[in-house]
């Protein structure tokens, strides 16, 4: 809907949250300043106070219901420090096949379910079919590909965790029960059609590029620094590592941080028009210290993925920008090398020796009154930081989620396609539908940004210089 | 008096049975695989009748009795199951619901709990009055044990079993009505408790998550129930 010079799209639609986005008009009808507002609200970190920390990987799942499974990690990470333990290598790298199982399905979901309609149907596709049945429709295949590919995933949580949803698996100090040789053997028997699917769409990703070019150009194509963990050898990970910063020229700008101590580096904005904390770069300070994280910051600050075919096709992703791949249409194609790395990676760990020991979980009290536990979720890096009292109840919970980090840029991303893309005052659904896709490409969870609850939808709004609502949109 | 006179024949849900006088209908339909629903009651420990989920209809009585506090009669005519009883055991349930703050997929008993196993059994799937949320307090002083009152429903199983059994003392209950809460000595830390014997009797016996064993996650307390009854036969034997 249009009212005087502000157009609103609200809810913001194939997106998992709840938001709405403003887009106000100078004098002239041109977009002069565009907001991503988060519109829930949830309040866990203040909820969580008094419970027992033992209940926290638990109670931080409810966070999410696509990636539990990174609260979980996180949370049990901090736990372990609260402990002060080692957990068992075992349980280690169940923990990180668990986590991988989840980035697969969190990618399938975002790709296949959220953005492939955009992909395959195009931008200017009527909204009545931007959806999974049209693309059922008109590629039947890539449909069933990107359900069974989620499936997997899930299936696989399913077989460790006891369920696809909430699992209460990840416990502190490991994990609750270990691997069976039943489940191993039938994870390992799904391996190779997971890995066919994600090899066909890849080839379909790269082969759809062509048709994308001015999204490729506007689509949150800026220089911004990446911030991602990586593995002591610099190498792709999901689970442990230290915080790497590079910047647009794919320069180093700060390596080897520990990611325990990430409020020293990492600040945190809030600004009345939003939910959503906006994360910036301390040393660079709030806005300059913008930064992205996620699949598309993963890949440039990681040397190598480690994997045979996933690096390959690193060697591709980086020829397409010599310096750091700078747009955000890019974290598709992120996303897909990151499935194609998560199902070689689960292949390893699965034929691990050591992979079906009964030895899973480390037992003691809390040894420490305060612990931070860090991981990459599907979307981007995330923190737990807990404090406790001497009896084991929590006293203090941060949480920083990947949503958040990618905040700054979003609302960048949305003001550089709204630049392009709408002019004058009458909206079309292709013009609002592409402010929409570039928030899709960050994939941004915003019941986790938030700590709310409810389903995403977007709302978009034209305001005019004097700030009355000129125009507004609703889907969801 | 003879043998004979202390037995009384009745019928519970139309079948013919009989239990000794000094029984309960619950005793009897127990020994018989009637279910009766509970979680005050508990094989072991003495009866209290707080809990109001027992109550069965009696022919000939226009109020509903407890069954685990009610002793058999002869000829007494006794439902279990109807209508107007399931009404009133899920009202009860739900009102159980929303005094405190129970919330079954983050708890420790998840899966093991009474009060959740009953829910279920009575096809609960929503609660129609308005929770009260109250802001309640964890204890975790003790070294081995944590009480969370959020699930604590007053059923003072804690309290009978170690006063009966364990012959400590140390639960007993605080206040009266919606304020009542169950405390450790004087309500002082359950960690600085003189009296308890940390033998976790009063975990064990308790029907939801409100007592539990530090350290467990969600849904791994499980508890062992069943040790009562030899306790208690053991005792006696000794006695």
């Amino acid at each position: 809907m249009k009212q005087g010079n502000t157009i609103v799209i609200d809810p913001v639609t194939r997106i998992e949250g709840h938001s709405k986005i403003t887009l106000h008009l100078n004098e002239d009808g041109r977009v002069e300043e565009a907001r991503f507002h988060v519109t829930q609200f949830r309040g866990f970190e203040k909820f969580c106070e008094g419970r027992p920390f033992y209940e926290m990987p638990s109670l931080m799942a409810r966070i999410c219901g696509i990636c539990p499974v990174s609260h979980l990690i996180a949370s049990a990470k901090a736990c372990d420090s609260l402990l002060a333990v080692r957990i068992p290598p075992t349980a280690d790298k169940l923990r990180r096949i668990f986590g991988l199982a989840q980035v697969l399905q969190s990618h399938a979901l975002s790709l296949f379910y959220l953005s492939s309609p955009d992909l395959l149907l195009g931008m200017d596709a009527d909204p009545a079919k931007s959806n999974l049945f049209g693309v059922a429709e008109k590629n039947p295949e890539l449909a069933r590909d990107g359900i069974r590919l989620r499936q997997f995933g899930q299936q696989i949580i399913e077989r460790l965790g006891g369920k696809r949803i909430h699992p209460a698996w990840i416990v502190p100090g490991g994990v609750s029960e270990p691997l069976t040789a039943t489940n191993r053997d039938a994870i390992l028997d799904a391996l190779p059609e997971a890995l066919s699917i994600v090899e066909r769409t890849l080839e379909w990703f790269k082969s759809t590029m062509e048709n994308f070019r001015e999204e490729i150009a506007s689509f949150g194509n800026f220089p911004t620094m990446f911030m991602g963990i990586v593995k002591q050898d610099n190498g792709l990970t999901f689970y442990d590592g230290k915080l790497r910063i590079v910047d647009a020229s794919g320069k180093v700008v700060a390596d080897a941080l520990d990611p325990t101590r990430y409020s020293d580096y990492i600040g945190e904005k809030v600004e009345p028009w939003s939910y959503m904390k906006s994360a910036y770069y301390k040393p660079l300070g709030f806005p300059d210290g913008v930064y992205r994280v996620g699949p598309l910051a993963r890949l440039n600050v990681a040397d190598r993925c480690g994997t045979p075919l996933a690096d390959q096709e690193l060697a591709e992703f980086h020829e397409l920008q010599r310096t750091a791949v700078l747009s955000s249409f890019h974290y598709h194609h992120a996303r897909l090398i990151e499935m194609l790395y998560c199902v070689e990676r689960m292949e390893r760990l699965l034929n691990d020796a050591e992979i079906l020991s009964l030895h899973v979980r480390a037992v003691a009290e809390p040894n420490a009154l305060e612990g931070v536990g860090a991981c990459e979720a599907p979307r981007g890096t995330l923190f737990h930081h807990y404090k406790i009292d001497d009896q084991g109840l929590i006293r203090w919970v941060n949480l920083v989620i990947a949503t958040g980090h990618n905040n700054l840029a979003m609302n960048r991303s949305i003001l550089q396609v709204a630049k392009h893309f709408v002019r004058g005052h009458h909206l079309t659904p292709g013009m609002l539908n592409r402010v929409e896709a570039v928030i899709r490409a960050y994939d941004p969870c915003l019941s986790c940004a938030t700590h709310a609850l409810g389903q995403m939808a977007l709302h978009i709004q034209l305001l005019s210089p004097g700030g009355e609502v000129l125009d507004q949109v609703a889907r969801g | 008096m003879s043998l004979t006179a202390a037995v009384k024949t009745l019928r519970i849900d139309g079948r013919d049975l009989s239990g000794r006088q000094e029984e309960t209908i619950l005793d009897v339909a127990r020994q018989h695989g009637i279910f009766i629903p509970r979680l005050c009651e508990m094989e072991g420990l003495s009866d209290v009748g707080a809990c109001r989920l027992c109550l069965v209809e009696v022919k000939g009585q226009n109020r509903l009795l407890p069954a685990c506090v009610t002793a058999v009669e002869e000829g007494m005519e006794v439902t279990t199951n109807s209508d107007r009883l399931q009404k009133y055991r899920r009202m009860i349930l739900e009102l159980l619901f929303t005094e405190r703050n129970h919330v079954c997929a983050v708890c420790v008993s998840n899966g093991h709990c009474e009060m959740q196993m009953l829910a279920q059994g009575l096809d609960i799937t929503h609660v129609h009055f308005p929770y009260r949320y109250p802001k309640v307090e964890v204890d975790a002083s003790h070294d081995r044990f944590v009480i969370d009152h959020n699930r604590c429903i007053l059923c003072t199983r804690c309290v009978r079993v170690c006063d009966e059994i364990e012959g400590a003392h140390t639960w007993d209950v605080l206040g009266r009505g919606i304020d009542a809460k169950v405390i450790t000595d004087l309500n002082e830390p359950w960690g600085l408790s003189e009296t308890c014997t940390s033998c976790g009797k009063c975990v064990h016996v308790c029907p939801t998550g409100a007592l539990f064993e530090k350290g467990r996650s969600v849904a791994e307390m499980l508890k062992r129930r069943q040790f009562l009854p030899y306790l208690t036969l053991m005792r006696e034997e000794n006695e």
